[in-house]
């Protein structure tokens, strides 16, 4: 009974770390500089988020299917399949969850004051430094916030990961799919506990998080 | 010698169109809000780029037709209005910050040199105290101190201060004043201060511009 558990967390985890990589990369890319197109990548970064996980999932499968044009690519050059594995668990997870996390970490940064970074300039740092020693220190409370959003997103998914992964029992089944499938055969003292998990696991979070925010916020001079 | 700005740079309002020279002190640049000051800071700074023009210091050319001297290679001090002290750094670190961008600072034996003056220049600014406590957490004098320490612990060879004093309450402003005015004998670096108030005009200038509208009156 607690693969699920197991698996779900290892799959929220590292598709929460795809995710931040992700995230914070486009959004400081699409707030600090004037990229072509920043309403058009914006909107397909959001996408996900507004689309049905249903229709992700499907989308999804058409790409890293066997025939579509990345899941084609990676078993004959690599062997891999992703269909029907914890990878896919994965991909529909960290799909699913990118929007939430790239509007935390644009937030983020589109609440630092630009002139801590003028400053930083004429000290003599460099983009890179002042990204590193500024922006990113003074952004981090909103981007743990949307770490903490983006993995209770990803360990609570469901539908894409239903359509891409499937659910099979000690491979794929996450826990939301394992609630489903022992409510649908008739095994609620089984889906009890995974919900009383589920529950009490997202609850620490957001109190964790919460408090530390709470100790965490720079006053600004 | 000295310095050379002829700055031209539209805005939404008006054009910036200035040309100065000055040898050494403090040039006041004197104007209601809205005359275009802060704009020729930002672009004998760096932080802007002018549409045309000309600045130096000295024969050293940071901005002309052909040449474009990135602002973190100017080598010029600037204290931002409202100090812009970086809020996740202490004192220290915030006085540190530009030291350990220098190239020299990768020296081990210039290293020590340059610790020693920042530690000289907390001591002379009186923030040595201060060097464990964030910006949230002193007062507005002293962060006024400690942003004048940050900008010109780099050895900088132009100081750019923009309403340095407006962020102050009236009584704090008057200790301020006093201070401010025997740094500038001891500091000896080219100062160009921009303020709305002349009160602090008559105080500080050792030459002295008006600004209005983007045009020097």
């Amino acid at each position: 009974m607690f693969a699920p558990v197991i698996l779900s967390i290892k799959v929220a985890a590292i598709a929460t770390i795809f995710a931040f990589i992700l995230g914070v990369f486009f959004a400081h890319l699409l707030t600090s500089r004037n990229i072509p197109g920043t309403s058009i990548w914006e909107t397909i970064l959001i996408l996900p988020m507004v689309l049905p996980p249903s229709i992700v999932g499907y989308l999804l499968l058409k790409v890293f299917g066997k025939r579509g044009p990345i899941g084609a690519f990676l078993l004959d050059t690599f062997g891999i399949q992703v269909v029907f594995t914890w990878i896919a668990c994965v991909i529909a997870a960290c799909v699913v969850a990118l929007p939430l996390m790239y509007q935390g970490a644009k937030a983020a940064f589109q609440s630092v004051d630009e002139t801590y970074c003028l400053a930083a300039r004429t000290l003599g740092s460099s983009e890179w430094k002042i990204f590193w020693t500024v922006k990113f220190p003074l952004a981090r409370p909103g981007i743990i916030s949307g770490i903490v959003l983006t993995f209770a997103r990803a360990i609570g998914e469901f539908g894409a990961t239903l359509m891409l992964a499937g659910n099979i029992e000690g491979k794929t089944q996450t826990i939301p799919t394992a609630i489903y499938y022992a409510v649908a055969t008739g095994k609620e003292d089984e889906a009890d506990v995974l919900v009383l998990i589920m529950t009490l696991f997202s609850f620490f979070m957001i109190f964790i998080l919460n408090t530390w925010l709470k100790k965490k916020n720079y006053k600004v001079s | 010698m000295g310095m050379y700005f002829k700055i031209k740079k539209k805005l939404a309002q008006f054009q910036t169109d200035v040309e100065y020279s000055f040898d050494k002190g403090v040039l006041v640049i004197q104007g209601e809000s809205g005359a275009g000051k802060t704009t020729v800071l930002n672009c004998i700074s760096g932080l802007k780029t002018p549409d045309e023009g000309e600045i130096r210091i000295d024969d050293m050319v940071l901005f002309n037709e052909k040449t474009n001297i990135p602002v973190k290679n100017r080598r010029i001090g600037y204290l931002f209005q409202d100090y812009a002290l970086f809020p996740n750094m202490t004192v220290e670190k915030n006085i540190l910050y530009g030291i350990k961008n220098k190239p020299e600072y990768r020296d081990r034996a210039k290293r020590k040199e340059l610790l020693d003056y920042a530690g000289y220049m907390m001591e002379t600014f009186r923030i040595s105290h201060l060097k464990k406590r964030y910006p949230a957490n002193i007062s507005g004098g002293e962060k006024q101190r400690v942003a004048l320490a940050r900008a010109i612990v780099t050895r900088p060879r132009l100081l750019l201060l923009d309403e340095p004093f407006s962020a102050l309450d009236a009584r704090t402003k008057e200790t301020v004043y006093e201070e401010f005015f025997s740094f500038k004998a001891s500091l000896g670096i080219p100062t160009i201060l921009i303020t709305h108030d002349p009160r602090e005009s008559e105080l500080f200038a050792d030459d002295r511009i008006v600004m209005k509208d983007g045009k020097i009156m």
